[in-house]
Parts: structure tokens; sequence; C-alpha cells
């Protein structure tokens, strides 16, 4: 594994799709070279999660693993400003959320993320 | 006999669908030999209270909106094909959306056609308004002590099942779970059994893959430069092949844009899931934890690996309450200084509000700056570094029960064309009824789904 390691958003090496249920979210977060996997588990915490979308009401994150497929699913407590049936958010489903996820940096080793860019 | 291959193909994944989706899946299913479905899921959350509203009104409505415009190009090459139809776009009136049906049957020349009705979901019918509002709230909002205006428990696969087996051509259902208009064919073809776990677990994961239509073939999955889609406008809908064994192929309409590859299908298989080795569902209990997905062709996925747990006692009801009023209005400023305009727009707007003295809820937005991805009382502005100069848009939105509240909220953006800053433009306003809901749980065995016939002229 190379020494070299790039700071980069989780829209580089990742995609993911957001889903609602009442006043909660859940994100996936599929990572587009398999061998990213791990770099996504030690770093796309709970904690870091919770913290990022803390602004829009967030009380809680649960992580699940999925490592056959892989992908990580975040289920996010309280985060829609209501949900679906009285949030005032233009975006009441919370669709764009997947992609607000993806603004998260994390550090990935050079020859990985180039990987994905082949 | 025990068919090897059965074919099931979705034509709408949501009630607001493209009408023309389904075509190209019934051209492709009518080639295929053994039985062949078709099924659109064209039932959200609130969508049921709102055709509940549309019944009241007029008791031979409160079916889907979109049944005429989804069953109308496909329902003739269907009937010439074999190709059997199972949708829960009876929603608040399965038998009108039957009564419908017949009525464009027989306009386009179906003859014999038996169409089903599975009814039993609807829990006005079997128990009170207080008995419901005492039922405790697992998910949205409390009922409380308000008026009752739907509530539907999702039925499960076995309805659908027993209504093919006696010789439907079109199975109509209220509410079910979404999964069930894919699980209740498989059951019947496969004679699968009620505790057959990791059977109905793979039939309800297929439905789970299907049930959003495009989304599980290149649809809301383009992200320019990351995943490029091919003919994304053009998207083709998704087919199931499925064996008795419970594996399962995901492909797609053929002559049609979209893909469907491993990551598309990572991206639906986990689309609204929680914990993913406890997927709740009236037919069991799907773990998808270990689920593998493989590419085995161009357009062709392979997905195995899912596992089951016995069906919960329980059904899952969606109740609907009145939820007042939501106001929207929205004004733009362009050009040197919009961002100033905008925000004094906003300060202007507060003042006003503080004087009419509301207590309702009040959101502002600048768009163009963030917005959806904002929290209700963030300010943007001052936070993150946006250019003066721009092409903004200021978003005022409220909820609640007191109509001229809300319109008042509304008229105050309006009345900034003369008395708000220079150059105010293009406002537009809304007023939109709201449903409220929650999710309950209801014992399983006061649920009694009935399977009936339409019979009779239409």
């Amino acid at each position: 594994m190379s020494k070299q390691v790039e700071n980069v958003r989780l829209h580089e090496i990742a995609h993911a799709r957001a889903g609602d249920k009442g006043n909660r979210s859940n994100i996936s977060l599929i990572p587009y070279n398999p061998a990213i996997y791990d770099c996504l588990l030690d770093q796309v915490t709970e904690a870091r999660v919770l913290d990022l979308f803390k602004k829009k009401g967030a009380s809680k994150v649960t992580r699940y693993e999925l490592p056959n497929l892989p992908a990580l699913n975040f289920v996010i407590d309280d985060v829609l400003e209501g949900g679906v049936n009285s949030a005032l958010n233009l975006d009441q489903h919370g669709k764009t959320l997947s992609f607000f996820l993806l603004t998260l940096l994390v550090k990935v080793p050079a020859d990985l993320y180039k990987d994905k860019k082949n | 006999m025990v068919s090897s291959v059965v074919h099931i193909g979705c034509g709408a994944g949501f009630s607001g669908d493209r009408v023309d989706a389904a075509i190209p899946v019934v051209a492709t299913l009518a080639k295929k030999e053994g039985p062949k479905y078709l099924i659109f899921e064209t039932l959200a959350e609130r969508t049921l209270a709102l055709a509940q509203k549309h019944r009241r009104k007029d008791p031979s409505h409160g079916y889907s909106p979109f049944l005429e415009s989804y069953i109308r190009p496909i329902l003739k090459k269907c009937h010439e094909s074999g190709i059997k139809i199972v949708s829960n776009f009876g929603a608040a009136n399965p038998k009108g959306g039957a009564i419908k049906i017949a009525e464009i049957a027989k306009e386009t020349g179906c003859n014999d056609i038996k169409i089903a009705i599975v009814e039993g979901d609807d829990l006005l019918q079997i128990m009170s308004g207080a008995d419901i509002q005492n039922h405790p709230t697992i998910e949205g909002l409390d009922i409380g002590d308000n008026e009752v205006l739907a509530a539907n428990a999702y039925l499960g696969a076995r309805p659908i099942a027993e209504a093919l087996q006696k010789g439907a051509d079109v199975v109509v259902v209220g509410r079910c779970t979404d999964p069930a208009l894919v699980l209740g064919p498989l059951i019947k073809e496969f004679s699968w059994a009620e505790n057959d776990w990791s059977k109905l677990a793979a039939g309800t994961m297929a439905g789970h893959l299907l049930e959003c239509g495009g989304q599980v073939t290149g649809a809301y999955f383009a992200d320019p430069g990351y995943k490029d889609v091919p003919n994304l406008a053009n998207v083709g809908f998704p087919l199931a092949e499925v064996k008795s064994d419970g594996t399962l192929i995901i492909t797609k309409a053929e002559n049609t844009g979209g893909l469907v590859s491993a990551q598309t299908v990572k991206e639906q298989l986990l689309y609204e899931i929680h914990d993913p080795e406890n997927y709740y569902t009236a037919d069991v209990i799907l773990d998808i934890s270990k689920v593998e997905v493989t590419e085995v062709g161009l357009d062709r996925v392979e997905v195995s690996g899912a596992n089951g747990k016995p069906r919960p006692d329980t059904l899952k009801a969606t109740v609907s309450i009145d939820g007042g009023w939501m106001g929207e209005a929205e004004m733009s400023y362009a050009g040197p200084n919009a961002l100033k305009r905008a925000r004094l727009a906003i300060d202007v707007l507060k003042s006003r509000y503080r004087d009419i003295g509301t207590n309702y809820p009040i959101r502002f937005d600048i768009l163009g700056t963030m917005s959806v991805h904002s929290g209700d009382n963030e300010d943007i502005t001052s936070s993150h570094s946006y250019p003066e100069d721009g092409d903004y848009r200021i978003r005022v939105a409220t909820c609640g029960h007191e109509k001229e509240v809300i319109e008042r909220i509304n008229q105050e953006v309006l009345s900034l064309y003369c008395s708000g800053p220079a150059a105010g433009g293009g406002f537009r306003q809304h007023l939109t009824d709201q449903v409220q809901t929650a999710s309950i749980l209801v014992d399983r065995e006061k649920i009694r789904p009935k399977v009936n016939f339409l019979t009779g002229n239409v």
C-alpha cells in the first residue's frame, strides 16, 4: 500500500442514496472500489456523521455494516425537520442529504483513490 | 406444474412515475415463456389520505388518479400476451379502481378479463377512530384525539396469491406492502409455504428491488463524470427473473436507456432500509446483511443471500390526520448587490411577522446559497461566503391550522413588490392542504383480507 495519503471528499470514492421514513433518514454509502471499505469503516464513524447532521436536528446516528456488498448504512434520527408531512425545508424527504454526506473529508491511500479514476 | 422461471416487470415506482415506462416492459415480457407479471407501485404513505378525501367527495373515486394513464396503453397487450397485472392503485377504493379497469377493458376490446379486488386493509371498517387513537405510535406524530382521516394496514402477499390462484388477470389492491406485489405472484407460481422463510425472503427482496421502478436501472443514480447513465431520458424499467429456489436476476426492458449494474442494485437494495438484518414486512422479516450482488451479463445482475425470519405478529398501519395548511412564498433578487437586497427582504419580513404576532414556525431560505442542506434556523449567509452579486430567490415557508394566518404570511411576501427592497420580482406562492401520518402496529388476527371478483356489467 502506498504511503502517500490524500484528503478527499467522500464523493470522490463512494456513492450514496437517501431514503425516508417518518422523521428518520437512512443513507447508504457504497465505495466504488471495495478496497476502500476499510477506510470508510475507520473514518466515517457514527460520531462524525452525527456531527455533520447536527445542525439539521439529528439526535442519533446508527451505522450498519454490510461487508459483503461492501457498503455502510447510516440511520439518522430526527434529521428531517418533521419529515415529509411537516418539514418546512423544500426537500421534505431529505432526498438530497445523500450528497451532503458525500461532502465529508476522508484520508485515502493515493493508490486506492487513483484506482477509481481509471 | 411448477414453472422454472417467473418474469416480473415493474411499470411504476411511485404515484407520479412516467406513464409510458410500462410499454417497453410489456413488450419485453410478451416475448418470455412461462408466467409473466407486471406490477405498478403507486401508493406513498400519504397518498391514501388524499384518496380517502376524494372518495368522501365522490364515492366512485378514491383509487389512484393515475390508474387510467398507466393501464390504458398496456391493458390489451397484457391481455393478449398472458401478462397478469398486480397493483396497489386501488388506494382508498379498490372496487372503484376495478370498475374503471373494466371500463377500459371494454373500450379497448379485452374480452373476458377477470379483475380481482383485495380489500381488508381499511381499519376504519373494523374499528372505531377512538380504538385507532389508542394504539401507540411507532413512527411519525402522535395521533392524540385528532380525527382519523384514513387508517390502513399493510396487507401481505397471501391475498394477492389467492386472487391469482382463482384466475385473476388483474389484481387491484389498496394498501399492501410494496414487495407483496411481487411476492404474491411468486407464492402463487411456486407454492411457497407460509413458513418457508428463506424463499419468502428472496421474493421480498425481489419486490424491494423492483418496487421503485427505474431506481434499480439507472434512474435516480446519474452523477455526471462519476456515475454516467446512457440515455437516461428513456430509462428502461426493471424486470426480475426468479426461480423456484429464490434465485434472482435483475434486468431491464429491451431497447431502452439506463443500466443495471452492481452499483445500481446496491443503491436500491439499501433504499429505505434501516437495520439490514431486520426489514419487517407482513410476510417475513427480511435479512439482507449477507446479500451478494454479482454482474452476470450486460444489464444482468444476480442477487443472492437473502435470509428470512418468522413474520411478525403485528401488521404496520398508516394513520392519517389533518395537518392544517402549509404556506410557501418566493421572490427573486438578481444582479449587483442582490444578496444584500435578499437579506434585507428577509429582515423586513421578520419584523412584519413579529408585528403580526404569529406563533407558527417560519423558515427563511435564500435559494442560490445553501437551502435544502441547511437547518431550519441556520443563518447560511453569515457562516458561509457567497457572491454579493448573483441571482437569488428568497423563500418563506410556514404551517399551521388557521388558513387566514398562513395566507397573511404569504401575502407579506407578495407585498414586497411595492414595499420591499429594490427590484424584487417573480413572486409565486403555494397554499397546500396538509396531511400528517403516524404508523401504528395492529394485531395481525384483527386483519382479515378479502378477495372478491368484479362481476356483472359495468
